[in-house]
């Protein structure tokens, strides 16, 4: 088992929030198949049916998506509520607001229902009123994360944008703020994608965020920031999609790995393959996860199969870099 | 071909106006598909919606639309020339069982998905089709078959319900020491599936039945198209008796395009707006 802010995981895996999370029976499921933490699809501040279709569309090395943030509203889910109460795995709800207030109100609420820990997604680029004007400014991502740190009960996961100018320092005011994790990346862009043969967006949206392998460098190099700047966890994701992924993510600093696009790739048994591989090049590297844990931030450069002879102390590693960039 | 990333586009090749609320578009357009699956149909401007491929050709395939909401209201004034884009084929489809003793139910448009399938089975099949008049019965000429029809106001064959039929020949099959269906294939209104589902169940009868709801991406990720623990888009739209039984979602809870659960009904008259 993993512990993982006080939660108990039985792989490092995290579920992307947006990705099939719309009832307890699949969150359920997921779980099943190798998922250490599973996310729901963010939960907001009232009714709302998100975009019309083409929502969601795969371009081979990776999605371009405007959902649209669709919600039945945090106080309209009564039954998903009273069915995830009964659950035997850990649960970490997204949320958004499009407002400090009503990010407050919803966590307010959630925080009561009884989740392992509580997401805030402050970097949907696919609502022009929500999230990720949040995720952008440090003034305001620590605003929103102070005021929903104040409610709830559980911890709380800042989820934050590629968009960021320095997402480091977004996280830096996330972690002062109260934050006990970062999770990073959401989606990139955003992008277009046009038909040329109409000459029109795809999307209803038009425009819509980027995921999968085509981000996965990005999201590596957000990682790698934000690993620099806060010595809270990191749940990294961003076309995750291989078991060698997962490994590149960990040296960047993440402790914790999430997969969502790659269900299109390779299934919902994802989490099991990904599992099976990350546990296979560990072994075969005769290291472990936590000594590849911010590897790639190791002075030394140490090529993998040394790293067990100079472990890299996370923690202390980690608070000396804090410390530094704390005046 | 599959065509399952970003649309293609794809021009009308011709259409057949089964009745005012019924048409069939064709494309000459080549595409991999099994009986069952989908492809998503997206008028730019307007929006992009899951249908079953209904005719299938090496060059050609075609898909039947029933005018009910905005969306499909413009699909049927589609003419030849104009274009659509297509993505897919969709999903896994029906397992095809090489047995004389099979049975294909179908109500109303749930006749657009069974067809291929009906010229892919033996021909000795037991092929009952229901709907609400004689002019809702889909492809009059089309199969070589012959099909049992009902209707709810007995302008066509049996007055009542497909499953009255069903069942009497199960009951004739099991009277008169026949081998009884090997498989029965379902797809109409999710009620009607379920008094299927639950007539095969009572005599140890397996059945598959296509399911339908909501759908965004088409690939399995979005999570819209949920019904219990099943992603209808890649673990169905086709599922066997045995996890239909698993399924509580069935026939009784589907999501509303906020991702809210309601009780079927509600679901079909928004489905129907």
């Amino acid at each position: 088992m993993i512990e993982f802010l006080g939660i108990q995981l039985k792989t490092p895996l995290v579920l992307a929030s947006g990705i099939l999370g719309n009832n307890a029976d699949i969150l359920s499921r997921v779980h099943g198949a190798g998922c250490g933490l599973v996310t729901m699809k963010s939960i907001g501040p009232a009714p709302r049916d998100g975009h019309n279709n083409p929502t969601v569309i795969d371009l081979g090395c990776g999605m371009i998506n405007a959902v649209g943030l669709p919600t039945p509203g945090y106080d309209n889910m009564d039954a998903e509520w009273q069915a995830l109460a009964d659950r035997h795995f850990p649960l970490n709800a997204s949320i958004y607001g499009g407002s400090t207030a009503e990010f407050a109100e919803v966590a307010r609420f959630v925080s009561d229902q009884g989740p392992d820990c509580i997401e805030i997604n402050i970097s949907c680029p696919n609502s022009d009123l929500h999230g990720m004007l949040f995720g952008v400014d440090e003034k305001a991502a620590h605003a929103v994360t102070a005021a929903v740190k104040q409610v709830i009960d559980v911890p709380l996961i800042a989820k934050l944008t590629p968009a960021a100018p320095d997402i480091g320092r977004i996280a830096k005011a996330c972690e002062d703020a109260g934050a006990d994790a970062i999770c990073a990346i959401n989606t990139a862009g955003p992008g277009m994608v046009i038909d040329i043969e109409t000459g029109r967006p795809v999307l209803a949206f038009q425009k819509g965020g980027l995921s999968g392998p085509m981000i996965k460098p990005i999201a590596i190099r957000c990682v790698y920031d934000i690993f620099k700047t806060v010595s809270i966890p990191i749940i990294g994701l961003g076309g995750i999609t291989t078991g060698a992924d997962a490994v590149e993510m960990f040296m960047a600093g993440a402790s914790l790995v999430g997969m969502g696009s790659a269900v299109r790739y390779r299934g919902i048994q994802v989490f099991d393959m990904v599992h099976r591989e990350l546990v296979d090049w560990l072994a075969a590297h005769n290291t472990t996860r936590e000594a590849v844990m911010g590897a790639a931030h190791h002075p030394a450069g140490t090529p993998a199969g040394t790293i067990t002879r100079e472990p890299v102390s996370i923690e202390k590693d980690h608070t000396s870099q804090h410390r530094k960039n704390t005046p | 071909m599959i065509f399952d990333q970003k649309p293609v586009m794809v021009q009308v090749a011709g259409k057949t106006l089964h009745n005012p609320s019924f048409a069939t578009l064709f494309f000459d357009v080549a595409i991999d598909f099994h009986p069952g699956q989908f492809i998503m149909v997206w008028l730019p401007g307007v929006d992009e919606k899951p249908y079953t491929i209904s005719y299938h050709a090496p060059k050609q395939f075609g898909i039947t639309i029933e005018a009910k909401g905005r969306f499909s209201n413009q699909a049927v004034t589609l003419s030849p020339g104009d274009q659509v884009g297509i993505r897919g084929p969709f999903g896994n489809g029906f397992d095809i069982i090489p047995s004389p003793h099979v049975a294909v139910v179908a109500g109303g448009c749930g006749m657009a998905p069974l067809a291929p399938l009906v010229e892919r089975l033996d021909p000795n099949l037991f092929f009952v089709h229901g709907a609400r008049t004689k002019n809702f019965i889909l492809y009059h000429r089309r199969f070589a078959v012959q099909r049992h029809f009902t209707t709810d106001d007995g302008s066509l064959g049996h007055k009542g319900f497909v499953t009255d039929l069903l069942a009497a020949e199960i009951e004739r099959r099991t009277d008169q020491a026949q081998p009884q269906f090997d498989m029965v294939y379902a797809c109409g209104p999710e009620m009607m599936m379920h008094a299927v589902f639950t007539l095969c169940e009572a005599r140890g009868i397996p059945c598959q039945v296509s399911l339908e709801r909501y759908m965004r991406c088409g690939f399995g990720v979005c999570g819209a198209c949920v019904c219990s623990d099943q992603v209808v888009c890649t673990d169905g739209p086709v599922f066997h008796s045995d996890r239909l039984g698993q399924m509580a979602d069935f026939n009784r809870t589907a999501l509303l395009k906020s991702g809210q659960p309601v009780a079927l009904s509600a679901y079909v008259s928004w489905r129907c707006q």
